[in-house]
């Protein structure tokens, strides 16, 4: 029945459609007159070379896993949710509501809390596009990209009106208690007796991202939900007939997604800059969807893509400051990756399969 | 508020509308065929981009704007051969669209004309001026319409006006003309196109086509008509409000006309009174810039009249074989 063998889909497909979004990519760095093999270079040692670059390439993982996972809960569903933006964003208004409204005395209490707050944000911020989808038919496209609008709208409101601090000008919150401090892995290294990654914002929150990894594989392929959620994207009328309600499963879906999402603001809001800012997500949740679709939705390849779009960003990052490529060479590459790993999947599946089938036939005569 | 004032705002309105209007009929064309665009926002800014870049070096606004269409077209080929002839997600080669636009202009801006992403301003020759219509500086003073017609109506570039030329033209060849049938046809039921012998793809790249045109007017305009030059990230999420308005006008051109009207006459309000004082609340401008978001949830929802997409939408199409 497959045309292909699963590692090749699994694999080959992705490999070559990243090995084509590279060849682009450095097709457009000769075509503005730089070298692609000193920007490569140049990209590896600033963002792997390092124990510095390395906190700061873990750090924009552990931001991409999260939003990744989102995108591919939902995916799985059948559902494509843009909105990893809003909900991010809504989730670091959670976080700051969270750390604001008590002297907290510990991170050990405070981040349980601030978990809470940011899934619950994120998933509120998603409930209501999953609602309309699944009850008025509206689509979940369209309305997610209106949500991170309002999103944006909303935090700039509140940032503005309500949180900034009397006297401030930047809208931005107060900052966080001294007792919602996470530790850094620097410093979780230096009590282990290591120098390792200082000044790096990588903190506990990559490991919680990997654990998510692990939750969510569980959830998706080792649960009765999990399999409802895939039956119902696989197909509608057969999870209907099968007794599954759409209705709950979009509702859910989306609400597991948007707390994913959400939960990114533990890293970025209470992990960094301990305090919230406008824009803390920086496009955080659309590469979300880069890396869904490069790690074809499984948490492994998620946590593989996270990784590589770190690395990107980072490296990116490494560029501006030391060569005279722009940082926006990253959303190229990030674009090109969407678009060969997504949109152009088929260019590189149709030959492949005719590859394969080529070979099955030599193999059978 | 006085009669200058709300004339003054009107004004302004038509002004941020233009782009808005042209971007919703180039979705009109290309989701009617049954190929949904949420590539709009990345077109309009790479079209923006070139025209701005071109009429900077050349000094003419005209080559600006056919380099305006040519940029933008250059993306609807690569969502057209994404969706259409590789059947992939419309979605996802929008969202490509839209980041590829995003990153080449500032990538492209830095390195040719070191401004940080911007272009230089562009002087006289560059930019479409403002064309004043005949009599209207004699009419002026006539009460009431002189008023509307010197300044509302005069005085605006020659893109405006091809914009709402084109609302009639639009409504002319959907419902008028036999490729407009077709084209209708095929964003409802392709394969019975396809029966009749008629090319789907062809179509709906033709579509496509003219979605580029109609994306490449609007960011010409952005960038040469109602600014001087190109600024990083200049449509800030314009496309995205011209998506809002066509789902607003539930695919129709005279129902486009007025719901961008309505979102640029709400940028306008919420330009002119950042705080916008309604005697009991203060609305602060963050939700008028938000309001065509939520108008088009609203309307999403089918709280006030349905939207229903052309059923094909978004779904490549596949010959039965």
């Amino acid at each position: 029945m497959d045309k292909m063998p699963k590692w090749a889909d699994v694999i080959l497909t992705p490999l070559i459609s990243l090995l084509l979004a590279m060849i682009i990519s450095a097709l457009v760095i000769l075509a503005i007159g730089e070298s692609p093999t000193m920007a490569l270079k140049t990209m590896v040692d600033g963002a792997l070379g390092s124990s510095y670059g390395w906190g700061f390439t873990l750090y924009y993982t552990t931001n991409f896993i999260f939003t990744g996972l989102a995108v591919a809960v939902a995916y799985h569903a059948s559902l494509f949710n843009i909105g990893g933006e809003g909900q991010a964003m809504v989730g670091g208004l959670g976080v700051a509501l969270v750390c604001l409204a008590l002297p907290w005395p510990h991170w050990g209490i405070a981040l349980p809390a601030a978990m809470v707050g940011a899934a619950l944000f994120g998933a509120a911020w998603a409930l209501i596009p999953a609602y309309l989808q699944a009850k008025r038919g509206s689509h979940i496209v369209i309305t997610t990209i209106m949500f991170n609008f309002i999103a944006a709208a909303l935090l700039n409101y509140v940032l503005v009106n309500l949180l900034r601090p009397v006297g401030s000008m930047d809208p931005a919150s107060a900052r966080f208690p001294e007792g919602t401090h996470l530790p850094a892995l620097t410093d979780m290294a230096a009590a282990l007796g290591m120098e390792w990654g200082r000044n790096t914002p990588v903190n506990i929150t990559f490991f919680i991202a990997i654990v998510a990894c692990v939750l969510v594989w569980l959830l998706i392929w080792r649960t009765r939900l999990g399999y409802e959620i895939r039956a119902f994207g696989r197909s509608e009328p057969a999870a209907m007939y099968a007794g599954i309600s759409p209705v709950r499963i979009t509702v859910i879906a989306m609400l597991i997604s948007g707390g994913l999402a959400g939960l990114m603001a533990i890293n970025n809001v209470m992990g960094e800059s301990e305090r919230l800012v406008l824009n803390a997500v920086e496009g955080a949740g659309f590469i979300g969807i880069a890396v869904a679709l490069m790690g074809r939705n499984h948490p492994f390849g998620v946590f593989l893509a996270a990784l590589l779009f770190g690395f990107l960003y980072q490296g990116g990052g490494e560029l501006a400051l030391w060569t005279s490529i722009p940082r926006e060479l990253i959303i190229v590459i990030q674009a090109l990756v969407i678009l060969f790993t997504g949109a152009l999947d088929n260019m590189v599946r149709m030959p492949l399969e005719r590859l394969f089938l080529a070979m099955r036939k030599r193999g059978d005569a | 508020m006085d009669f200058a004032t709300i004339i003054q705002i009107l004004d302004s309105a038509v002004r941020l509308m233009t782009p808005l209007l042209l971007a919703c009929l180039a979705g009109l064309y290309s989701e009617r065929s049954g190929v949904f665009d949420i590539g709009l926002e990345g077109k309009m800014l790479m079209a923006a981009f070139t025209s701005a870049s071109v009429a900077f070096v050349t000094g003419s606004a005209w080559l600006g704007l056919l380099a305006g269409i040519a940029g933008s077209m250059a993306l609807s080929l690569i969502h057209g051969l994404a969706s259409i002839t590789f059947r992939g997600n419309q979605l996802i080669s929008g969202v490509a669209i839209n980041f590829l636009a995003s990153g080449m202009t500032v990538l492209l801006g830095i390195k040719i004309f070191g401004l940080g992403g911007r272009t230089p301003a562009l002087t006289d020759g560059g930019r479409f001026n403002e064309v004043t219509l005949p009599f209207a500086d004699a009419l002026r003073d006539v009460p009431i319409l002189g008023p509307i017609y010197s300044e509302l109506i005069s005085g605006h570039t020659i893109l405006v006006y091809v914009a709402f030329a084109l609302v009639p033209l639009t409504w002319w060849v959907l419902f008028r003309t036999r490729f407009g049938l077709r084209l209708r046809a095929v964003g409802e039921n392709p394969a019975s196109v396809d029966t009749a012998g008629v090319s789907v793809t062809r179509l709906r790249f033709a579509a496509i086509a003219l979605a580029g045109i109609l994306c490449g007017l609007a960011g010409a305009y952005l960038a040469t008509g109602l600014s001087a030059g190109f600024v990083k990230e200049m449509t800030a999420g314009r496309g995205f409000i011209a998506l809002a308005a066509l789902i607003f006008a539930k695919w129709r051109p005279w129902n486009a006309l007025f719901a961008t009207f309505l979102f640029g006459l709400l940028e306008a309000i919420a330009n002119r009174y950042p705080n916008l004082d309604l005697g009991i609340v203060t609305v602060p401008s963050m939700f008028m810039n938000a309001l065509p978001y939520i108008l088009t949830v609203i309307i999403l929802a089918g709280f006030v009249g349905r939207a229903i997409p052309p059923r094909a939408g978004g779904e490549p199409y596949v010959k039965e074989r």
